[in-house]
């Protein structure tokens, strides 16, 4: 999303993952419009930090189902970010909020449905060929 | 909690086991809902049946334990997330008329509040306002809050330069918004008082108010020269 041009702040509790952002960059994360603030999305001063408060889209993406559902709560609500998506590994509930109104990526069902189009395709060809 | 009621309690922790054992013991019936096998195979061979393993924040585990027929869901795991989630997916979705979840963390309160999720029980909370109790040199302790029925109950020591001490309950001006309810005097006990009742200094003031004149309430009690008394 940098390369096409976007301003994007990053938040992560753990310091070490600014040194992922730049993997494949020839020069600092920053020195590429980058912004990068240690904390957790539940610290309110983390979010204002990152600059939650200007930001046209929010993406909840940590490794916590139940953690990205209360920040993208905490994000539409409290700051009234215009576009906020979260990932929900459960089908079940990024089903159910994503009829509450906020938008849902569910890796587990996309993964399914790739892994079903493969398997048919494959078993097509099988067919075709045999 | 006379009749039989069918709680459901996520969190097999001491809160969670211990509020099973009790409502149990009332003639209630309860589901524990533990997400640690450990803990959820040592918890089961005394509330046997009364206790499920699995992650309450997954919707089938809530269902499982038949969440839809739930007079009320507690959720006191010491995770402040899942107990926001599992109250808020109860509420919302299975539509439980009542809930109770536990704050682990104080400054998670403003997302409990963000949420709806209420109400809401943090410990550490309830000790500092025992403290406040314990310490009345703290000023004025709040014994009741009902922020939505714009209604607090509040208790205060009155101190020897207190502008109120001396006076007759009966002439005193008190401000809009507020009713003296209760006394507790050294040696006296608590009572109600009366027109004639003498306030003294050392007396601690019971009285209900609307939360927005507190301010005022606490310059009416306290020493001259204070805002808002005459």
């Amino acid at each position: 999303m940098l390369r096409d041009g976007n301003e994007v702040s990053c938040l992560d509790e753990d310091p070490e993952a600014h040194a992922r952002l730049e993997v494949s960059l020839d020069t600092s994360w920053e020195d590429h419009g980058g912004q990068f603030t240690v904390g957790t999305g539940l610290e309110i001063d983390a979010l204002t930090a990152a600059g939650v408060e200007k930001a046209d889209a929010f993406i909840a993406s940590t490794d916590g189902d139940n953690t990205n559902i209360i920040i993208a709560q905490i994000a539409k609500r409290r700051f009234n970010v215009p576009t906020v998506i979260a990932r929900i590994l459960d089908p079940l509930r990024a089903e159910w909020y994503e009829k509450q109104g906020v938008n849902t990526i569910c890796p587990t069902k996309v993964a399914i449905e790739m892994l079903e189009a493969q398997v048919k395709e494959a078993g097509g060809a099988a067919e075709a060929g045999g | 909690m006379g009749g039989r009621m069918y709680f459901i309690i996520v969190g097999a922790g001491k809160v969670g086991w211990n509020l099973a054992r009790e409502l149990i013991d009332k003639g209630n019936e309860v589901t524990v809902i533990e997400n640690d096998r450990d803990r959820y195979l040592t918890v089961e061979q005394e509330l046997e049946h009364s206790v499920q393993y699995g992650d309450a924040s997954e919707l089938w585990v809530l269902e499982r334990a038949g969440i839809s027929r739930a007079d009320m869901v507690i959720a006191v795991t010491g995770d402040d997330e899942d107990n926001m989630l599992i109250c808020q997916v109860a509420k919302e979705k299975y539509l439980v008329d009542r809930i109770i979840a536990r704050v682990n963390n104080p400054r998670n309160r403003q997302h409990f509040e963000l949420l709806g999720v209420k109400p809401y029980v943090s410990a550490t909370d309830l000790i500092l306002r025992l403290l406040e109790h314990e310490v009345p040199e703290y000023g004025l302790v709040h014994l009741l809050d009902l922020p939505e029925e714009r209604l607090e109950i509040i208790e205060m020591l009155l101190a020897k330069d207190s502008k109120v001490s001396g006076k007759r309950v009966g002439d005193l001006d008190m401000p809009e918004g507020t009713l003296l309810i209760s006394v507790l005097r050294e040696g006296q006990g608590g009572f109600v008082p009366g027109p004639d009742t003498v306030l003294e200094s050392g007396d601690e003031v019971l009285a209900v108010l609307d939360p927005t004149v507190e301010e005022d309430l606490k310059a009416f009690f306290g020493p001259p020269g204070g805002d808002g008394a005459s």
